[in-house]
């Protein structure tokens, strides 16, 4: 069974088809980009995927489950975690804080139990603060911890927002453009740490890039979209070769 | 020993402040300014989760306030007092003591629920589109009991003397001094366990990026839930104890008039900060009794008040901070879990 499958994703706004009859299958632990031009209608499929939006037509579904009708909170239960375009941490928490409100799904307590603080809830809390912790750790965040997101550089911001999305112990993880605004040796930093995660934990990685540089050196499948529709799919080379692409990128040489 | 300096402090003052009171140390006059404190503390914290925490402006808090006034008070007279409903009251009035709390508890619960009305539209409506939602269910709860002639109308409700004579009966003590400052106590430390629970810091991210809280996996929808009936419902527990000091409520005392009282106390205090709200109550209610003497004029010189406070320091005296922020050798003089 794989880990995502999504057949003929459909999504209409108004006379506009900003995803049409979108179809992938994930296996466990791929390396997966998403690439085409601004507009092409990526960002709309993550936001399918993550249950912002309602598919018009088809269908997603991860770990065998049926997505339909679930709102966001379900599905990032399922084990999809993802970033954002434009970083959104909650700026006015600490990094610790960033880290343990993302575990919310498994806190598993009742308000009562965090009233009178039982046993359960100590024993819960404890646990969403080792894993925020040896997550802090692993990621070389711990000198962090205590700071505001909003007074970090952006590359940490970003770090950060990888962090807490691998909180929720992902087995999916969704990456918007996780190398949009930084800086070449930002850029260094965000492919090791990607490459990291992947070797370290068992989870599949999903990005939609603009820097070929970010999606060459880590995937082994890029998938091309334009005008909603797919046009490519293959390996690096493969793409790297193929008229479609070449044409949506660069437009026709003919005349 | 050095752990546990606050909350001893806080029960000794507790006891002190009873006994001063039962011995005619601190007169009728500084009780009452007293409990009203303890009531303007318990309005001005349960407020701030929705309006600080959760970054939302609910302008209706008086209307919540109301229905626990009023449904402890129902329940108090039904069962204490000689009534024009029921005739004889149900029960003698050496069990007012026990009874009291659960009235409270009673005023408190269906003022919670009360608070739906404002929690299932906060699910897809927010900022201002809420707030005026807010201040509607303000006005359907003075309207409706405006309207409501069995339990006085306009003209207000009274009778709940008799349960606080039914416990002085059974010890002859200043009984609602000492729910009140209970109260109060209680309201803080709930809400404080709630705040900094990971439960709790689900609110103010959703305040801080609601997309963001739902994506990490926080069902929005049950924290404004939470959010909404939590601080409705201590709302009514501030109006339960209320109608009680006064024995006497009347609509009109919750009217958005009420509503703005709490709001500036919120704002005053800062936003998100527990002890700013406790804080900026205790200030607010010294600041309405020592400005007594120029009546009506007060309500011209507390605005503007305001309107400096909003100019030189708009995040409020504690800002979003708590005490223990700006003065962390506080934190030797207690262990909170």
């Amino acid at each position: 069974m794989s880990l995502l499958e999504i057949k003929g994703l459909t999504r209409r706004f108004g006379g506009l088809i900003a995803v049409n009859d979108f179809n992938i299958e994930l296996g466990e632990r791929e390396m997966v980009a998403l690439i085409g031009p601004n507009g092409a209608g990526k960002t709309t499929v993550f936001n399918l995927i993550s249950g912002f939006y309602q598919p018009s037509e088809g269908g997603i579904t991860i770990n065998g489950r049926d997505t339909k009708g679930m709102r966001p909170h379900q599905v990032t239960s399922l084990g999809v975690a993802r970033t954002f375009q434009g970083i959104r941490l909650w700026g006015e928490m600490t990094v610790l804080d960033n880290i343990r409100v993302s575990q919310h799904y498994r806190a598993g307590y009742s308000l009562l139990d965090c009233f009178l603080r039982t046993k359960k809830y100590m024993g819960r809390e404890a646990e969403i603060e080792r894993v925020a912790w040896e997550l802090l750790e692993a990621m070389d965040l711990k000198e962090y911890a205590l700071e505001l997101p909003r007074n970090l550089s952006y590359g940490l911001q970003r770090r950060v927002e990888i962090a807490r999305a691998m909180s929720l112990k992902p087995s999916l993880l969704l990456l918007d453009e996780p190398a949009a605004g930084l800086n070449s040796s930002d850029v260094e930093g965000l492919i090791k740490l990607v490459r990291w995660i992947h070797d370290t934990f068992p989870v599949t990685i999903w990005m939609i890039e603009h820097q070929m540089k970010v999606v060459m050196s880590l995937c082994t499948r890029i998938k091309v979209v334009d005008f909603g529709a797919t046009i490519a799919d293959g390996s690096p080379e493969e793409i790297q070769n193929n008229h479609a692409v070449i044409k949506a990128y660069l437009g026709d040489d003919t005349i | 020993m050095q752990k546990h300096t606050f909350t001893i402090s806080l029960f000794a003052g507790i006891f002190v402040l009873t006994a001063l009171a039962q011995f005619g140390v601190i007169n009728q006059y500084l009780q009452s300014v007293i409990m009203l404190m303890g009531v303007n503390i318990i309005l001005s914290t349960s407020l701030n989760l929705v309006n600080g925490y959760m970054g939302e402006f609910s302008c209706g808090h008086g209307g919540f306030m109301c229905v626990g006034a009023y449904v402890s008070s129902v329940v108090t007279v039904l069962l204490f007092s000689k009534n024009h409903i029921l005739g004889a009251p149900l029960l003698p009035p050496s069990l007012a003591l026990f009874a009291f709390p659960l009235a409270l508890f009673a005023g408190a619960a269906v003022a919670a629920v009360a608070g739906l009305v404002v929690a299932i539209p906060s699910f897809k409506t927010r900022g201002d589109y809420l707030a005026i939602i807010t201040l509607a269910a303000n006005y359907i709860v003075i309207s409706a009991i405006d309207n409501m002639e069995i339990i006085g109308g306009p003209r207000g409700f009274m009778g709940m003397n008799a349960t606080v004579h039914g416990m002085e009966g059974l010890l002859d003590i200043p009984w609602m001094l000492l729910w009140v400052l209970f109260g109060t106590v209680f309201t803080v430390w709930l809400l404080r366990r709630f705040v900094t629970s990971t439960l709790g810091k689900g609110v103010p991210a959703i305040a801080q990026d609601e997309i963001a809280a739902e994506i990490m996996s926080v069902d929005t929808n049950r924290m404004k839930l939470i959010a909404f009936m939590l601080s409705s419902g201590l709302a009514g527990l501030a109006g339960g104890l209320f109608a009680h000091i006064l024995g006497y409520v009347n609509p009109h005392s919750f009217d958005i008039m009420k509503s703005t009282e709490v709001m500036v106390m919120v704002y005053l205090g800062g936003m998100g900060s527990l002890s700013g709200a406790t804080l900026s109550a205790v200030l607010f209610t010294v600041l309405l009794e020592v400005l007594r003497p120029l009546e009506i004029w007060k309500w011209v010189v507390i605005p503007l008040l305001l309107i400096l406070l909003m100019q030189f320091r708009p995040e409020g005296i504690m800002g979003n901070k708590e005490l223990s922020d700006l003065f962390p050798k506080l934190k030797k003089y207690y262990s909170f879990k």
